[in-house]
C-alpha cells in the first residue's frame, strides 16, 4: 500500500499512474531520484515515541479505516445492531478482536470476573455454580474457529444491495479460543438424569438484559464446543462476551452466547424466540425451516472488492480472499475472472484448518480489462459452495439467513470494483 | 522393574471414540513423567545402597546404568511423540469423575435463573391476565416501539397481521403469521423486555400482553383471558409451519458434484448491480442509495471459449449474428420435448394449449394472436412488458414464480445448461 502522506502523494503523482481508485503505483517509474531515499527524513534524524507511550498498543493512525462499520438502516437502534469486520482490508485469516464485527440484542455489558456466575442445572445430577476462577482450574484447550452470523450476506438474497465486502460478507470473525470443553463442565455436574443422552439438549442463555438462549443438541454439546474465557491470546472483549462466552464450532454465530451464564440440560428444545422467530429460514411456499444451524462452506474475494480498488497498472497482481466451512476443512478454492465461465485453483495461504478461515491467493498478471471475480470453495465433504441461482432454486428468495452463495464483482479497466449480480 | 517397562505400550493418538482419545492422553502425559519421577527414586536408592555396601556397588551400579538408559529412552520416546504431535496436544483430558469444582447451586438460585417456558408450557407460573389489561400495559410498556396496535414503530418488530404473506419476498413474520408456539411470546416477553426494563414485568402483566398480542393479531377476541390453565390449548396460527433442516436431502448431495472448469456457460451478463453504493471515506462508510437505472449495468464482454466437438459450453446467439454451436441447438432441441406438448415453434407453428413461440425473444408478451392467455399474461401485455433473455429465464426456471397465475402447468428447467440451450434453440426460429 502506498503511503497516504501528502508530501509523498504529491512528489509521486508526476511520473506515476494514477488509476481512478485514487491511489498511486510505487516509485518504479519515476524519471528522477526520489527524495525520500536521497533526502534525510524527519523519522530518520529526530526520536521517536518511548516505550509506554500507549500501554495498550492501537493500530498507527494510518490504519484508521479499518474499522467495524454499521449499516444504520438495518436496525432500528444500535443497541440491538450489528456491524461488520473490515474483512476487505486484512489478510492472514486471524481477525484482530479490535475490528471484528459485534452483534448485541439489548448492547454490550460490562461484566466482572468476580460477578460471574455459571450455573449448570436440569437433567444433571448436581446443579453446580461456577465461578470465573472455577473455570480457569478445568483442563483447557486452544482452538481456531470462526464465528460467522446466520445473517452474513442475507442482505443479497434479493438481488446485489450493498458495495463492499465489509457489507456483503463482513459478519465474521476468526480468532483462537481458549477454553474449557463444554462435555468437561457437563461431566462435572453428571449426566446420568439425561440417561442414555438420545434427544437431550442443552439450552444456553447469557446474563445480559436480552437473555439470548439457545437450545444445542446433547450430541454437539458433547463434541466440541468450548466455553471460552480468551481469545487470540488475551482476555475477551466486552462487545464478545467478557468474562466468557461460549464457541460453537461451525454453526451459527447466535449460537455463541456471550456473557454466559446458564448452561441447563433439557428433553426438549426450548423454542425460544431466536430458534423460532428468528434465524429461520422461510421457503418459496410459505413454510420455513428450523434447526439449520451449520453454516455450508461459502467464500468472497476481499481484495479487489469494491472498498479496495486495484490501484495499480496492469502486470502482477494478487487476488485474495477467505473460504470457510462449517463442516469442516476447506479443501479447494477455485476463482474465476469471467463471472463463472472458465475457473482456476486458487493457493491457499496453508492447508485449511477445521471450521476456521481459510485463506486463498490467485497471483497472476491483470491486463488491464474488465474482469468479472468470483470465488467457489469446496469443503472435505464434498460440499461445493452454491451460485445464487442455484440457492434461489433451492430455497427461494423469501429467506434472510444461510445465503452461502458465489460473490460476483466487477472490476472495471480503471480499478473500480462494484458488487453485481450476473446471469 | 525393567521387564515391566519395557512392557508399556506407547498408545497412539487418534482413536476414534473421544472418551478412549481423552484416557490415551491422560496415559501419555503421565506416562513420561511418572516414570521419570520413580526411576529417579530408584537411582537414589541404589546410589545409597553402593555407599552402605561396597560388595553390592557393583551390581547397583549395573542397575544404575540400566535405569539410566531407560531413562533416556522414555525422553526420547517424549520427544519423538511431541515432534510429531501425537497424543500430547490433542483434546484437555476429562476426569470421569470429575475435578470437585464448583458449588452446589441452592434451590432459589435455580428458581431465580431457570424462569425459561418450554413449548409444552413447562416452566410456566401461575398467573392470568386479559386482552383489556394487557392493552393497557401495551399501551404503557410496549407501545412507544411496537405502535398501540402492535403494528411496530420505524424498524421496530410489527407483532401483528401478515397472515398469507409467508410465500412472499418480503414476508412479514409476526407473532400471529409465523411464531409457531405460544410459550416463545410469553418467556420472550417475560425474559428480555421491555427493553431496557427487562425482568420487571410480573407474571399477570406477561399474561395480560401475550393476551393483548393475540388479540391484535385477530386470534382471541376481546373478552379473552390468558392463564396458565388456558396456555397449552392455545394453538398458534404457523404451528405446523416448520421443517427440521433439510439441506442434507435437499442440497448437499446436488451440490457435491465435481465442479465445472471451463466452458461452464456460455456467456455472461450483468443483471444487476448493487443498490447501496457505500463510500468508504477516512472516517467511516456512508451509504447512498444508487442512481444507476436497472438497464444502465455495465456491459462485459465475456464469452465461453468456442468448443470443440465434444462441446462442454457454447458460444451463446448473444449477438445479432450469431454462429449458433449445432450441439448447443441439438440439445435445445431435446429440451423442448418437454415442451412439445403444449407449444409450437417453427415454421406453420400454430397455438396449441399453449402459444406458437416463434419470434419470442423480443416479442411482447401475451401478445400471440388468437391465443388465450392467463390473467397475468394480459396485464403484462398491458404494461408493455417484453420477453427478453433475462424475462425468459426467470420465467423458464421458476414458470409459477415468475408469473404468479400463469396457466402454464411447468415446474420449471431446474439445470442452468438446460436454459441456455433452450434459449438458443427458441432464439433459432426468429421471425
Amino acid at each position: 500500500m502506498d503511503s497516504k502522506m501528502k508530501t509523498s502523494r504529491r512528489t509521486f503523482l508526476k511520473g506515476s499512474v494514477a488509476l481512478a481508485g485514487g491511489s498511486v503505483a510505487g516509485a518504479a517509474a519515476a524519471n528522477e531520484a526520489d527524495p525520500l531515499i536521497t533526502e534525510v527524513q524527519d523519522w530518520a534524524s529526530t526520536t521517536g515515541a518511548g516505550v509506554d507511550e500507549t500501554p495498550y498498543g492501537m493500530p498507527i493512525s494510518f490504519e484508521k479505516d479499518v474499522v467495524r462499520r454499521n449499516v444504520e438502516w438495518l436496525t432500528a437502534s444500535p443497541i440491538s445492531s450489528i456491524n461488520f469486520t473490515p474483512i476487505h482490508a486484512l489478510d492472514g485469516t486471524i481477525t484482530p478482536q479490535g475490528c471484528a464485527f459485534e452483534r448485541h440484542h439489548s448492547g454490550a455489558i460490562e461484566l466482572r470476573k468476580e460477578d460471574f456466575r455459571l450455573m449448570v442445572n436440569g437433567l444433571v445430577d448436581t446443579p453446580l455454580v461456577f465461578s470465573y476462577q472455577d473455570l480457569e482450574r478445568f483442563p483447557r484447550e486452544n482452538h481456531v474457529y470462526f464465528c460467522e452470523c446466520a445473517a452474513n450476506t442475507g442482505m443479497e438474497w434479493a438481488g446485489a444491495q450493498l458495495n463492499g465486502a465489509q457489507f456483503t460478507h463482513g459478519m465474521i470473525h476468526n480468532m483462537e479460543y481458549t477454553g474449557v470443553p463444554l462435555r468437561t463442565l457437563l461431566n462435572e455436574a453428571g449426566l446420568s438424569p439425561a440417561g442414555d443422552l438420545t434427544d437431550k439438549w442443552v439450552y444456553v442463555e447469557g446474563a445480559d438484559a436480552s437473555s439470548n438462549g439457545r437450545s444445542i443438541p446433547m450430541e454437539k454439546a458433547l463434541d466440541d464446543v468450548l466455553v471460552a474465557f480468551k481469545a487470540n491470546g488475551e482476555a475477551l472483549r466486552m462487545e464478545h462476551g467478557y468474562p466468557v462466552r461460549l464457541v460453537v464450532p461451525g454453526w451459527e454465530g447466535n449460537m455463541w452466547v456471550k456473557w454466559l451464564r446458564r448452561i441447563e440440560v433439557t428433553d426438549a428444545a426450548v423454542g425460544s424466540r431466536e430458534e423460532t422467530s428468528k434465524y429461520t429460514d422461510v421457503y418459496e411456499d410459505g413454510t420455513a425451516r428450523k434447526w439449520t444451524w451449520v453454516m455450508d462452506a461459502k467464500s468472497v474475494i476481499t481484495s479487489p472488492s469494491p472498498q479496495m480498488p486495484v490501484s495499480h497498472a496492469p502486470g502482477p497482481m494478487v487476488i485474495s480472499g477467505l473460504a470457510w466451512s462449517g463442516h469442516g476443512k476447506i479443501t479447494r478454492v477455485d476463482v474465476s475472472r469471467d463471472g463463472g465461465i472458465t475457473w482456476q485453483k486458487a493457493r491457499l495461504g496453508k492447508q485449511g484448518d477445521s471450521k476456521a478461515l481459510t485463506r486463498f491467493y490467485l497471483d497472476g498478471d491483470w491486463d488491464g480489462s474488465a474482469m468479472l471475480l468470483q470465488s467457489r470453495a469446496m469443503d472435505e465433504t464434498g460440499y461445493v459452495q452454491p451460485t445464487k441461482q442455484q440457492l434461489r432454486e433451492s430455497r427461494g428468495e423469501n429467506s434472510v439467513y444461510h445465503n452461502n452463495c458465489i460473490q460476483t464483482w466487477y472490476v472495471d479497466e480503471n480499478g473500480v470494483v462494484e458488487n453485481v449480480e450476473v446471469s | 522393574m525393567s521387564k515391566s517397562l519395557s512392557q508399556i505400550v506407547l498408545p497412539v493418538a487418534g482413536g476414534t471414540a473421544l472418551a478412549l482419545s481423552v484416557a490415551l492422553v491422560v496415559a501419555n502425559l503421565d506416562y513420561g513423567q511418572n516414570k521419570i519421577s520413580s526411576l529417579e527414586g530408584r537411582l537414589e536408592q541404589a546410589s545409597v545402597r553402593a555407599d552402605d555396601a561396597a560388595g553390592k556397588a557393583r551390581e547397583e551400579a549395573a542397575v544404575t546404568a540400566e535405569l539410566e538408559a531407560k531413562i533416556a529412552e522414555i525422553q526420547a520416546d517424549a520427544r519423538v511423540r511431541a515432534a510429531s504431535n501425537s497424543g500430547l496436544t490433542e483434546y484437555a483430558p476429562n476426569k470421569e469423575s470429575g475435578y470437585g469444582l464448583g458449588r452446589k447451586a441452592r434451590t432459589e438460585e435455580i428458581a431465580a435463573w431457570d424462569i425459561d417456558v418450554l413449548p409444552d408450557g413447562r416452566g410456566l407460573p401461575q398467573g392470568r391476565g386479559d386482552v383489556f389489561t394487557g392493552e393497557e400495559v401495551f399501551a404503557e410498556k410496549c407501545a412507544s416501539c411496537h405502535g398501540d396496535f402492535a403494528e411496530g414503530v420505524d424498524n421496530w418488530p410489527v407483532l401483528a397481521g401478515g397472515f398469507d404473506t409467508l410465500a412472499d419476498k418480503d414476508p412479514v413474520k409476526t407473532v400471529g403469521s409465523y411464531w409457531p408456539h405460544l410459550s416463545t411470546v410469553w418467556d420472550y416477553v417475560h425474559r428480555s423486555m421491555p427493553f431496557g426494563e427487562a425482568q420487571t414485568l410480573t407474571p399477570d402483566e406477561t399474561y395480560a400482553i401475550v393476551a393483548y398480542i393475540l388479540y391484535s393479531n385477530d386470534l382471541v377476541d376481546d373478552e379473552f383471558e390468558l392463564s396458565h390453565e388456558n396456555f397449552s390449548d392455545f394453538e398458534m396460527y404457523n404451528k405446523v409451519g416448520f421443517l427440521i433442516d433439510d439441506r442434507p436431502e435437499r442440497e448437499y448431495a446436488k451440490w457435491s458434484n465435481d465442479p465445472c472448469m471451463e466452458n461452464c456457460k456460455p456467456s455472461v451478463e450483468i443483471t444487476m448491480r448493487a443498490t447501496f453504493l457505500d463510500v468508504t471515506p477516512e472516517n467511516g462508510g456512508e451509504s447512498v442509495m444508487n442512481d444507476a437505472k436497472a438497464d444502465d449495468t455495465p456491459t462485459f464482454v465475456a464469452k465461453a471459449a468456442t468448443p470443440d466437438a465434444t462441446g462442454g459450453g457454447a458460444e451463446a446467439a448473444a449477438t445479432k449474428s450469431p454462429a449458433v454451436d449445432p450441439a448447443l441447438l441439438a440439445s435445445g432441441e431435446k429440451v423442448f420435448k418437454k415442451c412439445k406438448a403444449c407449444h409450437a415453434v417453427g415454421e406453420g407453428a400454430k397455438n396449441k394449449s399453449g402459444p406458437q413461440l416463434n419470434g419470442l425473444i423480443g416479442r411482447p408478451m401475451g401478445a400471440v394472436e388468437g391465443f388465450k392467455y392467463s390473467r397475468v399474461f394480459v396485464a403484462a401485455h398491458g404494461e408493455g412488458r417484453i420477453w427478453d433473455e433475462t424475462a425468459l429465464t426467470e420465467f423458464l426456471a421458476k414458470p409459477k414464480s415468475y408469473m404468479k397465475g400463469t396457466k402454464m402447468s411447468f415446474s420449471g428447467l431446474k439445470k442452468e445448461e438446460d436454459l441456455a440451450a433452450i434459449k438458443a434453440y427458441l432464439k433459432s426460429f426468429g421471425e
